[in-house]
């Protein structure tokens, strides 16, 4: 069999590869660089940029917990114009498949951010941040989610795709979709870990310097892939980008499979600065073995039954 | 080496020996690339628990020594304590075992062109990497100096080693059970006064680090301190390991201690704010207050 296709599609995004790396965990790009050829990637979705530059939170921000992590980084940035000055031209140049994702303190700021990035050269679609600002609700609220949604919508032209990233919580995840999809949005991309706690053992208080964050890594992939499949389930025809959890070519597959049409790689990446490179060629062995020839081919087929799909030995 | 390969490295590095010496673990691993790369002050990150393992964070380690040239060609030296389940996995590995290794990460310690009297100062374990940055500065010519401190003799780390590398040594200890009983600050001034030093160079915990900056700087001397950090990506991706540092343009802002240091200017680092973002630094919310 030839080497099987890695080529995908998330609604008009067209991807060389399926494996994204997740936003604010492959940095600005230049910090990946030693370690993967930065076209391996399917993607690279920023740091969520904010319209100021921010500080962030004060540390520390990033604890280990069991089988993953809880974070809060407070998106810290240089703001919208350190980032279109110094990070994106650096990824276009690099010719880097770059998902700006946004994230806005008010519906005006949202505006203002969609407008002047999808403007810039360079970038393939817009991923809003729908967990921004601290203590929104918009990422598990479909009535909030569509108002930014919609906002961002307007100031974005056609070409730019429109991606939305919404809590990774099987308990809303279908009715916020419906919403942001309706709002405009092209594809979903799950998601946000849940809110999350760490106390420290000595002290008996909370370890991050912002005292509560959210959960990333492996723990929370089960729920992630939950949230991939009713969706997949309920809305068959919709793009999603699966993420949370995924280290290994198997997660990847079997994102795929319940439905996502490419996966985004977080905390892994803080583990391993090669993960999107190694993801990408363990997925690649993996439907080889399989024979799956294409990733299109793998996409969702968790969903139909043995019959349908029964090709393999 | 050509720029392209002076970036850190990531390989399958493998357990050479690891031996105990006092409280501490002296592991040397085979990591091709890494030794040709290191610099005095950099660190290499760690991935621990083995293949089965769900921790998900990197330890970084100062690297002790790097040999890139021996029988098993690139070999670098760390020294651990097993102070968590992650260095205590990293103090049990036998030779042979395999670990991830990252690096070498991070900005090195910045060497004098002229061949000025230097004072290294550790505390601990953190004093382990002042000792090839010693051989750097012997090389150059610098006389060296050093103080090894820790909270008792149990815990000062490489202090007959010490002898060799330095002209001068002092060890305090707080108990007293070694050397002059004390603080670093308080014997400090004496060392830099007699050596004329021009440079100290520092490793330890940030309110040692506070110390020795100011006492550098009463001395007139340039210091070059190591902060150490809870890192977690050491690549410079995550932006969790920030610590607020003044520019050159007097502005302060919170920059990242794996990839802008872990050596930055001890004049530069506001010590007094370490741990916050203070309200003043670039981009921090214009009330006194952090993120909600
Ligand atoms: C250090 C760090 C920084 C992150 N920054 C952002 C961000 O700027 N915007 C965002 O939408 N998500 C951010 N995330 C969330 C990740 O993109 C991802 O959704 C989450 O970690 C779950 O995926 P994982 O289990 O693969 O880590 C961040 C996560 C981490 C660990």
């Amino acid at each position: 069999m030839n080497a099987p296709d890695l080529t995908t599609a998330v609604g008009e995004l067209t991807l060389a590869g399926p494996v994204m790396a997740a936003s604010g965990c492959g940095g600005t790009g230049r910090e990946l660089e030693p370690f993967t050829d930065l076209s391996s990637l399917g993607a690279l979705v920023t740091r969520s940029v904010t319209l100021d530059a921010r500080a962030g939170t004060r540390p520390p921000r990033a604890v280990e917990t069991p089988s993953g992590l809880v974070v809060d980084t407070g998106l810290q940035g240089p703001g919208l114009q350190g980032f279109l000055a110094t990070e994106l031209p650096w990824l276009a140049q690099r010719k880097v498949r770059t998902v700006v994702s946004i994230a806005g303190e008010n519906l005006g700021e949202w505006a203002e951010l969609a407008r002047r990035v999808a403007l810039s050269p360079g970038v393939a679609a817009v991923e809003v941040n729908l967990s921004w600002p601290p203590g929104s609700t918009a990422s598990r609220d479909s009535f909030a989610a569509e108002k930014i949604v919609a906002a961002v919508r307007r100031d974005i032209p056609r070409g730019v795709v429109l991606l939305a990233k919404v809590a990774a919580d099987p308990h809303t995840v279908v009715d916020v979709s419906r919403a942001v999809l309706k709002a405009g949005a092209e594809a979903v991309v799950v998601g946000h870990g849940p809110a999350a706690l760490a106390l420290d053992p000595g002290t008996l208080r909370p370890v991050l310097g912002g005292d509560a964050g959210r959960l990333g890594g492996p723990a929370v992939n089960p729920v992630a892939l939950r949230c991939v499949w009713d969706l997949h389930e309920a809305l068959p025809d919709v793009p999603l980008v699966g993420g949370g959890g995924v280290r290994s070519g198997l997660d990847a597959l079997v994102m795929l499979a319940a439905g996502a049409s490419a996966v985004q790689v977080g905390s892994a990446l803080l583990h391993d600065p090669g993960a999107v490179r190694r993801i990408t060629e363990e997925l690649s062995a993996q439907l080889e073995q399989r024979g799956i020839a294409r990733v299109a081919d793998l996409v969702g087929s968790a969903h139909r039954s043995t019959s349908e799909t029964g090709d393999t030995p | 080496m050509t720029a392209t390969d002076r970036g850190p490295v990531q390989v399958l590095g493998e357990v050479l020996s690891n031996k105990r010496t006092g409280g501490y673990h002296h592991l040397t691993l085979v990591a091709p690339g890494v030794a040709e790369r290191f610099r005095p002050g950099t660190v290499v990150a760690l991935a621990v628990g083995g293949e089965l393992s769900d921790r998900l964070l990197r330890r970084s380690i100062a690297i002790y020594r790097a040999r890139a040239t021996g029988a098993y060609k690139s070999t670098v030296e760390l020294v651990l304590a097993p102070r968590e389940p992650g260095e205590a996995w990293l103090a049990s590995l036998a030779p042979g075992a395999v670990v991830d290794v990252v690096g070498p990460l991070g900005r090195p310690y910045a060497l004098p062109t002229e061949p000025v009297p230097c004072t290294l100062v550790g505390s601990g374990l953190d004093a382990a990497p002042l000792f090839s940055l010693a051989d750097r500065l012997k090389d150059r010519g610098c006389p060296v100096h050093m103080v090894l401190a820790g909270r008792s003799d149990q815990e000062v780390f490489g202090a007959l080693d010490a002898k060799r590398a330095a002209k001068t040594v002092v060890v305090v200890t707080e108990d007293g059970s070694v050397g002059i009983r004390g603080e670093v600050a308080a014997v400090l001034p004496e060392v830099l006064r007699r050596s004329g030093s021009d440079v100290v160079y520092a490793a330890g915990p940030g309110h040692l680090l506070h110390e020795v900056a100011a006492v550098a700087e009463q001395h007139g001397a340039w210091s070059q301190t190591a902060v150490g950090t809870g890192l977690v990506c050491a690549t410079g991706s995550c932006l969790t390991c920030v610590v607020p540092v003044v520019g050159e343009d007097g502005i302060s802002r919170m920059v990242r201690a794996c990839t802008e240091g872990p050596v930055f200017r001890g004049d530069r680092v506001r010590w007094g704010d370490l741990g916050t973002v203070p309200a003043d630094a670039w981009g921090a919310p214009h009330t006194a207050e952090g993120d909600s």
